[in-house]
């Protein structure tokens, strides 16, 4: 089944004329004519959960908003930081009306008047896209006041950003789009009472708002009944890492991971197994080969111990030793933490220094429970969940890995040479004054 | 035994640590009989302005207009800036040092970022880092970074020429890339991001 990716390719489908000629924007026209509570309703039973990576109700979401009149705001989280991610990216570039006119369909749903696109600025070509498609909307009608001679009226701006993951964060987001540095709010209050400029804000992900028009269109039942229970819909998947045929493919959710990961994507290289996948981008605990028969739904996975998350598969095949991957994505977000908050601040740095003495043979087995500790404590003590975000995934890894971890230590200690393994009790070892690699070696 | 180091990690104010200088006055926002700014640089920052409910929001894409035509946020460009929006230097310095594509050290003019995340590096990323460097040698004009995910893990791995995404790079690649970029020409057209047809759209003609 093909919504969001139906005519992807087709030159000129970024272009509103193309677009119209397949029935572009007959969903806004429905859409207007509907109540507000309506539309609400029929959002709310379509079940459409946010593709952004929490997964929330988009129609509950809508419906959190106050209804009284004043300026309320809907913003468009394209920053698409994840890594793995890619979705949005491709959705924007080539069907740039779809996420426009869901956009304005979520925003008469909100009854917002002024609207943001946030995307990234390192996609500066896409976001050019954007804002010739926009031009495109708003000489048509679809974009200003009294929109088709309703009351709605709606602003867009593409805003581009600088670069900052954590920006994806929704209220670091409303603090980046204010204009000052990108770190998260406490929550409470929700954006939904106090966002942007301290007004009603609604903040969707880019393929969340795309589905919009075919589910006004569909009708939500129809749109509902694909997919499984608690995961209505198609699904927009980014397959990257060691798999053949890498990118994004439109699946219906509750399709087997094996299907995905072998049969769309190929598999790893000939020769090669899958050793371990994160179903949901970097932020997603692993899964290893024994999951693969899973169906890839938001149920199944948080079941296995993980998550859906942004819907973005990594593979990683057996050739690659799981301590690489585990650095780079310390390193990751050691370098994203916006620093608010010790324990991402302080733990993420700690985890990547731990790391690099496991790779290079001076840690001892019981680094591993400290880091393991080091997770614990940074998960849950945080104002957002960037910390969270690689806590999970390093703990899940020393969970299926830690016998990899301690023969890799082992290993890097013979390979450079750092003499005997330090004691495994450290304190008596410094009672009776014994030399261990820490005192021996410079 | 490694030397830990203590205070080097990820603060994105650089210089956070260095003493600060109390016998200055913290810098006023800039007057605009005495700070000249290029009139198109100013338009186009006023422009940027005028399209939000709060100017402020403005900052961003103010600066990187201000760094597109300096080059990078020196001081000078954060100074005009300040003047045209009214703010003063120290809160878009603060700005501006969060967010890893304003330069707020002397850089090239020329951006190009090799991603070294996950999923290129499992494909190479790191070496074609490498080579972009030795490619490079010491350009000045040239901004060789290893970034994070890029946002196009399809085709890995990859770098981001001054905005254009291409891949899957072989290390022999940046050679040309380099050149492409010194001579002004359009960089690797075949490897081109935006060109290419989804994976989605591939896998439907096969079947
Ligand atoms: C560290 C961090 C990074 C995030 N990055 C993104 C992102 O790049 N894109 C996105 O849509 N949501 C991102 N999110 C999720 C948003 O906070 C938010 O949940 C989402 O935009 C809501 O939209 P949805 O309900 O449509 O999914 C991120 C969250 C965190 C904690
Ligand atoms: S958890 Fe990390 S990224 Fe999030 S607010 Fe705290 S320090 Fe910043
Ligand atoms: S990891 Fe390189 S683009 Fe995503």
């Amino acid at each position: 089944m093909e919504l969001l990716y139906k005519n992807i390719d087709e030159p000129g489908l970024n272009t509103i004329a193309v677009y119209e000629s397949h029935g572009g924007y007959q969903s806004l026209r429905k859409a207007l004519a509907m109540d507000r509570a309506d539309l609400i309703q029929e959002l709310e039973s379509s079940e459409l959960r946010g593709r952004g990576g929490a997964g929330f109700s988009m129609g509950k979401k809508a419906s959190f908003l106050p209804k009284d009149k004043m300026d309320k705001y809907l913003v468009c989280n394209a920053d698409e930081s994840e890594p793995g991610t890619f979705k949005d990216r491709e959705l924007m570039q080539k069907n740039p009306h779809q996420l426009i006119e869901g956009l304005i369909i979520g925003a008469h749903a909100a009854s917002a008047n002024c609207a943001f696109i946030y995307i990234r600025g390192e996609y500066d070509y896409v976001a050019d896209i954007l804002d010739a498609a926009v031009a495109e909307a708003r000489a048509a009608g679809y974009l200003g006041d009294n929109i088709l001679g309703t009351d709605q009226s709606l602003s867009l701006v593409v805003h581009r950003g600088a670069g900052a993951y954590i920006c994806g964060e929704e209220t670091a987001l409303l603090d980046s789009l204010e204009g000052k540095r990108g770190n998260p709010r406490l929550k409470p209050p929700f954006p939904a009472n106090q966002g942007l400029y301290q007004g009603p804000t609604l903040i969707n992900n880019v393929e969340t708002l795309s589905n919009l028009s075919h589910i006004v269109r569909m009708g939500a039942k129809a749109w509902s009944e694909l997919g499984v229970k608690n995961s209505s819909g198609t699904k927009v998947v980014s397959i990257s890492g060691n798999v053949q045929r890498p990118g994004n493919y439109e699946i219906e959710l509750g399709i087997k991971s094996r299907d995905l990961i072998y049969g769309l994507a190929g598999g790893p290289p000939d020769g090669r197994e899958v050793k371990f996948w994160f179903p949901g981008g970097s932020s997603a605990p692993i899964l290893t080969a024994e999951h693969l028969d899973l169906p890839y739904d938001f149920d199944s996975m948080a079941g296995a111990g993980s998550m859906l998350g942004s819907g973005a598969i990594i593979v990683i095949d057996d050739s690659v030793p799981v301590v690489d991957v585990a650095l780079k994505l310390a390193t990751f977000y050691r370098n994203e933490s916006c620093g608010k908050c010790t324990p991402c601040r302080e733990g993420t740095n700690w985890t990547v220094h731990m790391l690099e003495r496991i790779d290079s043979g001076e840690a001892t087995p019981m680094d591993l429970d400290i880091m393991a500790s080091v997770q614990e404590h940074i998960t849950d003590h945080c104002l957002c969940v960037l910390g969270d975000s690689m806590a999970m995934p390093i703990s899940s890894m020393i969970k299926y890995f830690r016998p990899e971890f301690e023969s890799h230590i082992e290993a890097a200690r013979h390979r450079n040479d750092l003499g005997a393994p330090p004691s495994p009790h450290p304190v008596e070892a410094v009672g009776s004054a014994a030399a261990g690699p820490y005192t021996s070696v410079a | 035994m490694t030397e830990v180091r203590r205070f080097t990690h990820g603060s994105r104010i650089p210089g956070w640590d260095d003493a600060v200088d109390f016998s200055k006055d913290p810098a006023v926002v800039p007057d605009a009989a005495t700070t000249p700014v290029p009139e198109h640089l100013r338009a186009e920052i006023e422009e940027y302005m005028a399209r939000y409910p709060d100017f402020r929001s403005a900052s961003i894409p103010a600066l990187r207009a201000a760094q597109r035509e300096h080059g990078w946020c020196s001081p000078l460009a954060i100074e005009q800036t300040a003047c045209v929006m009214g703010l003063t230097p120290g809160y878009l310095t603060a700005v501006g040092t969060f967010y890893d594509m304003i330069e707020t050290q002397p850089s090239g003019r020329q951006a190009i970022y090799v991603c070294t995340n996950i999923s290129c590096s499992l494909r190479g990323g790191d070496a074609i880092y490498s080579a972009m460097l030795e490619a490079a040698a010491d350009d000045s004009d040239l901004n060789v970074r290893h970034f994070e995910c890029l946002g196009a893990c399809d085709i890995a791995p990859m770098a981001s020429v001054n905005g254009e995404y291409v891949g899957p790079l072989e290390p022999s690649d940046c050679a040309t890339i380099i050149a492409d970029v010194k001579a002004g020409r359009e960089v690797l057209p075949d490897k081109q991001l935006r060109r290419r047809p989804s994976a989605h759209t591939i896998a439907k003609q096969e079947s």
